[in-house]
């Protein structure tokens, strides 16, 4: 405390006293668009103070406080996309289906997999939210690793090489997951729509 | 490397180059191959429709959709507060 703090002439500054009163709904929000899990949200909000305070020696006043909070909590979240992908794979095994299931060796659509127009295709307004419900419910079948690649895809507009990299797939794998997921999703809305 | 036969018969391949498009990019060949076979395949067309519908509604629901009013409970707070005054009166 008798430390001389060098602080940045114009730049921003940490308060950690009022982090909890400012931050901690708006990082908590964050947490539970992209994980979906309000336990591990509240941690994940926690252990973002935590590591904020030891690596407030770092912070260049370069960034606004939330911005910097943000950016702590947004690693500790991919770091939990990461651990969803790699040894959950044996819980993979929902009803989900591959590309096989779909299409005929030569790959012709199987029939009964045949898309056809459903309520979808006009999106009026009163069908919306049913609409909207069902997506949702379809999603949640989705494999941990899926939905990670469709939340930072669709949700923080991250570059494909960035979720490759960050998920450790390749871009293979990473074109290959999105066809499953979205012939999969596409399937369970016309199922349960029509 | 693929044939046009293969492409114009092959809707595995044509529903994965619509999907890849849809948020990436394919190749010059790639995009007039893909042409080719949505000539000539009513099914894939569909999907290609649905497939856009579907990326939009998910970036709808995902940014939009039910945004929790939900707010961190203040004995979590109260909690995470005297775990932060302990840590800066350690120092």
């Amino acid at each position: 405390m008798m430390d001389e703090i060098k602080i940045p002439p114009t730049g921003h500054q940490l308060n950690p006293h009022n982090w909890v009163k400012v931050y901690a709904d708006y990082l908590y929000i964050y947490a539970i668009t992209r994980i979906r899990n309000e336990e591990q949200a509240r941690d994940l909000v926690q252990e973002t103070f935590l590591a904020g305070l030891q690596s407030m020696h770092n912070f260049a006043g370069k960034s606004s406080e939330r911005t910097w909070l943000t950016a702590i909590l947004k690693n500790k979240i991919i770091d939990v996309y990461r651990k969803n992908s790699s040894g959950l794979k044996a819980q993979e095994i929902t009803d989900v289906k591959a590309e096989d299931d779909f299409f005929q060796e030569e790959g012709h659509w199987k029939k009964e997999y045949w898309p056809q127009r459903f309520g979808m295709d006009d999106y009026d307004p009163f069908t919306k939210k049913e609409l909207n419900q069902v997506l949702q419910r379809c999603m949640q079948k989705l494999p941990a690793l899926w939905l990670s690649v469709f939340t930072m895809k669709h949700l923080d507009d991250e570059t494909t090489d960035f979720v490759c990299a960050e998920l450790r797939i390749s871009q293979a794998n990473f074109w290959v997951v999105i066809h499953r997921a979205k012939l999969n999703l596409r399937a369970c809305l016309q199922k349960n729509w029509m | 490397m693929n044939g046009l036969k293969r492409i114009l018969y092959n809707c595995r391949k044509a529903t994965y180059l619509i999907d890849k498009r849809l948020i990436g990019k394919i190749t010059f060949r790639e995009t007039v191959e893909l042409r080719i076979h949505l000539a000539g395949c009513g099914i894939c067309r569909i999907y290609m429709d649905q497939s856009q519908k579907i990326n939009e509604m998910i970036r709808q629901l995902l940014k939009t959709g039910e945004k929790p009013v939900i707010t961190l409970d203040d004995q979590f707070k109260g909690i995470m507060q005297e775990r932060i005054e302990d840590h800066l009166n350690r120092k």
